[in-house]
């Protein structure tokens, strides 16, 4: 049909049908999935919503933390360079009580004459952990700053980083429900039929797959572009070192866990005929994302249960960056487990892919999983 | 043997649905450049014969094959289908769809939307090519699903009625749309309960009942094959006199007007009442004037209920 034109192809070219390939199918399929969440308003508050969430997490509590920021001044020079700005400012005698305030923290800072010559003002700052970035911000000109106790990573923070991992492993896992949805829509208004007739059910499977894959890998990259620049204006640079490698691990993991629990999701969707029927086959596969959420959550200060979680591939996307975060892991127990949820991503979108081959054109109730696998069509 | 070019064959094809047989020994022939239609009642078969067809669904027995060859998922790519459910994306806009289900068929992107276009156009529907399908009444929906199956100029035409649910204007439109896609040599498929369609549009007939096929062939052969010979006599005075005649059967006579049937065991009858019908109006002339003699086709309801 290369040679056909379209006005002469229908009636008696006998030559070897063209048409689609498999390849192109998938990506008619994918694009079209693609192109349809995109449109729905839904998808972009979502994303708005975390994305401003993200920021939100990371820059407010420096912004708002702990109300108006206290100050201990040293010397005349400083209060100088202190008048006119906002800081609440307590005067010390000396350096040391200075230092003993910013240690007890009952200031956020200390701000003491320069006896180095280093500073433009003749005054530095000196603070416990992180740069008190709006002390520095009220000097007129940037002072140096003397930290006290340098950050390492505290349990809070490796509380805080397996919580969020733990929940953008949620969202993802759950917003691939829209694979699920947008299978019973084909189905309840028969369009599948017209597809079917048209495409291997396999290219349409695959479509969905690569179109909703790509859609939430796109979001996870910005996400993950946009938490170190997030880091890094709410001044948590020494935590953006840390986490950058946790980060770089989680990605993949999560990418993979994605197509995993996508093709999951599709089964569910191809199982019953109508939206409202969704929640019956949805069960295990919700299943199969709260339980690594809950597990990782609940059992992240058991290393021996985490390091299972960390190999177990549905818990695995959350349990191994998080190991690797808190440097309990070295890099080929990461590649091991990665090898590990590969494989499964194969074996389960096979076996996903006959499942849904033989429950997608079944209509009315639910389809019981051992009819689907018989596939007497 | 005909040639296979262009032709759809259906050979003995059936098919169960658990214990239930629903289709036994299929067998039927869509002829290129030919409106085939295919009736039979509820439940006879129709549509799972179309799935068939279109492999939606699996034979257990039998074979479709196009240009003699058995049907594959490519040679189908090329089918235009228009399943008896009706479903197209209901959030998609109308235009867009139509050039989706053309690139799915393997047009080329710039093919797909000239020949949207086109259709639109044909199937008056031009103006709202931009509005997504759900904001479209129920006709101008099904209109969309005609364009559909015929977006990507399809080898085949398979409709699983079509006319269902169309206002009579909207019959008339995708008649037209249908008929030149006939003329052009594509064989076309459809079913029908409305069978005054089916004989106004169809060329040949296939009738299905109880999974078996009734009968099958040219619409013309049919009749003449399962219509008793009638005629309709007009004349001048009381045509009661043809009551007594032999080989005649009266299906109804009101004063000069008559309506009769020539029986198959009539004497001088060759089969087709030729002989018999002469006798009667020549013995119709010697009694007066003649002022109408008219072969009555039997209609398609009618061919139906003496096939089935």
């Amino acid at each position: 049909m290369t040679t056909a034109t379209p006005e002469t192809q229908h009636a008696t070219d006998p030559g070897p049908a063209p048409g689609t390939s498999f390849v192109s199918a998938t990506r008619l399929v994918a694009e079209r999935e693609m192109k349809s969440f995109l449109r729905m308003k839904g998808f972009w508050i979502g994303f708005v919503v975390i994305l401003a969430g993200l920021f939100a997490i990371t820059i407010l509590p420096t912004v708002f933390g702990g109300g108006q920021t206290s100050v201990a001044a040293v010397g005349t020079g400083t209060s100088q360079a202190l008048d006119g700005t906002d800081l609440e400012v307590r005067q010390t005698p000396d350096v040391p009580a200075a230092k003993q305030l910013v240690r007890a923290d009952e200031v956020d800072a200390a701000v003491v004459p320069d006896t180095t010559g280093q500073s433009a003002t003749g005054v530095r700052v000196i603070a416990l952990t992180d740069p008190p970035t709006d002390v520095v911000a009220a000097l007129n000109t940037a002072p140096p700053v003397d930290l006290l106790e340098p950050a390492e990573i505290s349990q809070s923070t490796r509380y805080l980083v397996i919580m969020v991992f733990a929940l953008v492993f949620l969202m993802f896992g759950m917003g691939g429900m829209a694979i699920a949805q947008s299978t019973v829509t084909e189905k309840q208004t028969r369009v599948v039929e017209i597809l079917v007739s048209t495409i291997p059910v396999r290219a349409l499977l695959a479509g969905k797959i690569v179109g909703h894959s790509l859609l939430s890998i796109g979001q996870i990259a910005v996400f993950a572009l946009a938490a170190p620049i997030a880091l890094r204006l709410g001044g948590h640079s020494e935590l953006l070192a840390v986490v950058a490698p946790a980060l770089g691990w989680f990605v993949p993991f999560l990418c993979l866990g994605f197509v995993l629990l996508a093709s999951m999701w599709a089964v569910a969707g191809a199982l019953v005929s109508r939206q409202e029927d969704l929640g019956s086959s949805m069960g295990v596969v919700m299943m199969l994302i709260m339980g690594p959420y809950f597990g990782v959550m609940f059992f992240n200060d058991n290393p021996a249960v985490l390091t299972v979680l960390s190999y177990v591939p549905f818990s695995s996307a959350i349990a191994m960056p998080v190991r690797m975060f808190a440097d309990e892991a070295p890099a080929w127990e990461a590649f091991a487990a990665l090898g590990l949820l590969a494989v499964t991503v194969v074996v389960v979108v096979l076996l996903a892919s006959r499942l849904y081959s033989g429950s997608l054109l079944r209509t009315g109730g639910k389809v019981a999983l051992s009819k689907a696998w018989v596939r007497t069509d | 043997m005909p040639s296979l070019s262009g032709m759809l064959t259906v050979k003995s094809v059936s098919r169960s649905f658990g214990d239930h047989q629903v289709l036994h020994d299929v067998s039927f022939d869509v002829r290129p450049g030919r409106m085939t239609g295919f009736v039979g009642a509820n439940g006879s078969g129709k549509t799972t014969t179309m799935r068939i067809i279109l492999g939606v669904l699996g034979a257990h027995g039998g074979s479709v094959s196009w240009h003699g060859a058995p049907v594959t998922g490519p040679v189908r790519q090329r089918f235009g289908y228009m399943p008896e459910e009706r479903g197209l994306y209901p959030k998609m806009k109308v235009a867009e769809q139509i050039t989706w289900f053309g690139r799915l068929h393997g047009l080329k992107p710039a093919t797909a939307r000239h020949n949207t276009d086109r259709l639109l156009e044909q199937l008056d529907l031009a103006g709202r090519a931009n509005d997504p399908l759900d904001e479209l009444s129920l006709g101008n929906q099904q209109r969309v699903q005609i364009a559909a199956a015929l977006v990507h100029d399809p080898a085949a035409l398979i409709l699983d009625e079509p006319f269902s649910g169309l206002d009579p204007i909207a019959v008339e439109t995708v008649l037209n749309v249908l008929r030149e896609r006939s003329a052009a040599g594509v064989p076309v498929l459809f079913s029908s309960h409305q069978l005054e369609v089916v004989e106004r549009l169809c060329d040949d007939l296939v009738i299905i009942s109880a999974g078996r096929i009734a009968a099958s062939g040219a619409r013309e052969d049919l009749q003449s094959e399962f219509g008793t010979p009638r005629f309709e006599l007009v004349v001048d005075s009381d045509a009661g006199w043809l009551r007594d005649l032999p080989g005649v059967h009266v299906v109804d006579i009101d004063g000069p007007r008559a309506v009769f049937d020539i029986q198959h065991d009539a004497p001088l009858d060759n089969g087709r009442g030729a002989q018999t019908d002469q006798q009667v109006l020549q013995d119709a002339l010697r009694r007066g004037a003649v002022r109408s003699f008219t072969p009555v086709v039997p209609s398609l309801g009618e061919i139906f209920k003496e096939a089935i």
